[in-house]
């Protein structure tokens, strides 16, 4: 019975961190329908910001106070990855809207970029964030223990996701967003002003990678590849959820995350790959526009 | 035209004379641009010419080179166990390795593999219409699937080192300097077929059809013709072509391993045809070779700052030469023309025209 908890537990922890790498993408990818390949490089962004700001605090701050550098860490990750998004969107994606495999190929461009200036600054070695220390230990219910730092990246996803909703659903700035999704030479005609809206969702799903990252450092060391790790899985549950579609991404992130999980727990790692592989494709086969997507009635 | 052809010509006896006056160590360079070239050619069919682009053609290279590399092992393992199994503990070869001894199978199985997985992923997904960067991310995650297999399975295929340490092809030492020049005639000749018969596809019905298909595949549709067995077949032919390639690379380079098929260098393919003009099929050709020839050129010297000119290549080429070296060079051609027949004087119509 414990080991089917563990493997429950296993897999929405999985799905939960797909979850927080794949809401950024959701929104550029989903929402913008821009395939920012660069979106990995922003999640190294966010960890490197952790790594640094656990970094600072060892030096500058009381040792008292050095397990809230965590705290400190996570808004600034996500203004990383945001400023990070909000330059690339100014300086390039915003040229290559019309084009969006052209746009795949220029920030793979920058990733490339990215990684070699981490490489530089960081070093290639990968370096280690020490968790702090109220994330150590478990939670044991009938023999089956719960990491903390588990529970908290679920929890973590969980506030991502509530707040992504909120600010979508119930803000002016996120209807906007939502409008020129939709429809967006109706939504410019309007009055909404696309540019700025284009430039806010970036910033946005880019400073979502930045927390992502963040969460990623206390599963384990970070390097300037950590997320070329992930970034491939992030685009084929956003593929899975249905373009435009959050609670897609959220289904997506989690059924992908279980069947990760207990494929690897009865084939291994690297059959679990293929078997998740070919589960999407069997997927698309009945539903190619995704689990949940955007009716529509376009032809293109 | 016949300007044209005769340029083609003259690259390709060009090419064909390069044992004459290069350098043992730049012919083996050459000869290893050139399969990627063959590549080039078949991303540029697809990319170029069908509007699909596939960002996994490294694992079609890959296939191609390792049914080769398996025949070229047990070659040179002279009926025994391959080394690297003997290594990790295997006691007999595996059932699927052995029909690989025989040399017609395993060249045949690294055209046929490659062009068979190309067309059963190919058919599931444009014939749900798949198309676009959806297809292109699919193909990407082939590559992590497949990378991570061929690591894994290290039993079977020599994990991350790869197959290396070939003596003969055929009975031929692959070390001696003469097989090694008949290799790179081979390939040199292969790649002008390749090119003549990628050149004679576009000019043909068919060809047109692609290009439709790139340009309007629902108006192709609704034209009566079925955009899926056109992409299939053209995506195939260009996976046969990687496997090609990669048969051709792993006799002249001797080594294949999972990571000449990764994420990385199955993308940077895509780069050669964008760098040399993603609608020329020579273009795609010239591609391969300059960016290579820049990448050993500079990755000697400076390893850190090539990852950095790469990506620089990449934004460059979207953002400034979408169509490459040689579409930059017809549009220069063109507006010098144009330029002359009026004297000189720009025409503001002529540039809302066009």
């Amino acid at each position: 019975m414990a080991v089917v908890f563990t493997q429950l537990f296993n897999g929405i922890s999985l799905g939960s961190i797909l979850l927080l790498i794949a809401l950024g993408l959701a929104i550029t990818f989903g929402l913008m329908n821009v395939i920012n390949m660069a979106h990995g490089e922003f999640i190294m962004a966010g960890a490197y910001t952790t790594y640094v700001v656990q970094q600072a605090f060892s030096h500058y701050v009381p040792a008292a106070l050095f397990d809230y550098y965590y705290i400190a860490a996570i808004p600034l990750s996500f203004l990383i990855g945001a400023l990070l998004g909000f330059i690339l969107e100014k300086t390039l994606i915003r040229f290559l809207y019309h084009r969006p495999l052209d746009s795949l190929l220029a920030t793979w461009g920058v990733s490339l970029i990215l990684q070699q200036a981490a490489r530089s600054i960081f070093g290639a070695p990968n370096v280690a964030v020490t968790a702090p220390s109220w994330l150590d230990g478990g939670l044991t219910i009938a023999g089956a223990v719960f990491p903390y730092k588990r529970l908290f990246i679920i929890a973590l996803a969980a506030v991502c996701m509530i707040a992504l909703y909120l600010y979508l659903d119930k803000t002016a700035a996120g209807r906007k967003m939502r409008a020129v999704t939709l429809n967006r030479s109706m939504a410019s005609s309007l009055g909404v002003s696309t540019k700025k809206v284009d430039a806010a969702a970036f910033a946005i799903g880019s400073g979502l990678a930045g927390i992502a990252g963040c969460a990623l450092t206390i599963l384990g060391p970070i390097g300037s590849t950590i997320g070329m790790y992930y970034i491939v899985d992030a685009f084929m549950i956003v593929i899975l959820g249905g373009i435009g579609s959050l609670v897609g991404t959220v289904f997506g992130a989690l059924s992908i995350g279980m069947l990760g999980t207990v494929a690897e727990f009865w084939t291994g790692a690297s059959m679990a790959k293929v078997i998740v592989f070919a589960a999407i494709i069997a997927f698309l086969q009945f539903k190619p526009a995704g689990l949940l997507s955007a009716r529509t009635r376009s032809l293109e | 035209m016949d300007k044209k052809k005769l340029g083609y010509w003259l690259f390709f006896i060009a090419l064909f004379l390069g044992p004459l006056y290069l350098t043992e160590f730049r012919l083996a360079l050459l000869g290893k641009f050139l399969c990627f070239a063959l590549v080039a050619l078949g991303i540029c069919l697809i990319w170029g010419y069908t509007g699909i682009l596939s960002l996994g053609h490294g694992v079609y290279f890959g296939l191609g080179a390792y049914c080769t590399a398996m025949y070229l092992k047990l070659e040179a393992a002279g009926g025994g166990l391959p080394d690297f199994m003997e290594w990790s503990g295997v006691t007999g070869i595996p059932a699927f390795w052995r029909p690989f001894a025989n040399p017609a199978f395993a060249l045949g199985a690294s055209l046929l593999v490659p062009a068979l997985l190309a067309a059963v992923l190919g058919f599931l997904t444009f014939k749900n219409r798949i198309k676009g960067v959806y297809f292109s991310l699919i193909s990407q995650a082939v590559v992590v699937v497949f990378v991570t297999l061929f690591v894994a399975k290290q039993d079977w295929t020599g994990g991350t080192n790869g197959l290396t340490n070939f003596t003969t092809f055929l009975g031929f030492s692959l070390a001696s300097p003469l097989v090694q020049i008949a290799l790179y005639l081979i390939t040199v000749l292969i790649l002008g077929a390749s090119f003549a018969l990628a050149a004679a596809l576009t000019k043909s019905r068919a060809g047109r059809v692609l290009s439709a298909v790139r340009d309007g595949e629902n108006r192709v549709r609704f034209l009566g013709f079925n955009p899926t067995s056109y992409k299939v077949f053209v995506y195939s032919l260009s996976a046969a072509l990687a496997g090609l390639a990669g048969t051709l690379f792993v006799l002249q380079v001797g080594l294949i391993s999972p990571a000449m098929m990764g994420i990385i260098p199955s993308i940077e393919m895509v780069l050669w045809v964008a760098v040399g003009g993603r609608h020329s099929l020579i273009g795609a050709i010239l591609g391969a070779v300059i960016v290579n020839s820049a990448k050993s050129f500079f990755s000697e010297s400076y390893p850190d700052i090539w990852s950095i000119f790469l990506g620089l290549l990449f934004i460059i080429v979207v953002m400034f030469l979408p169509n490459g070296l040689v579409g930059a060079i017809e549009s220069w051609k063109k507006s010098r023309k144009k330029s002359r027949q009026k004297g000189g004087t720009a025409d503001a119509a002529d540039s809302v025209v066009s």
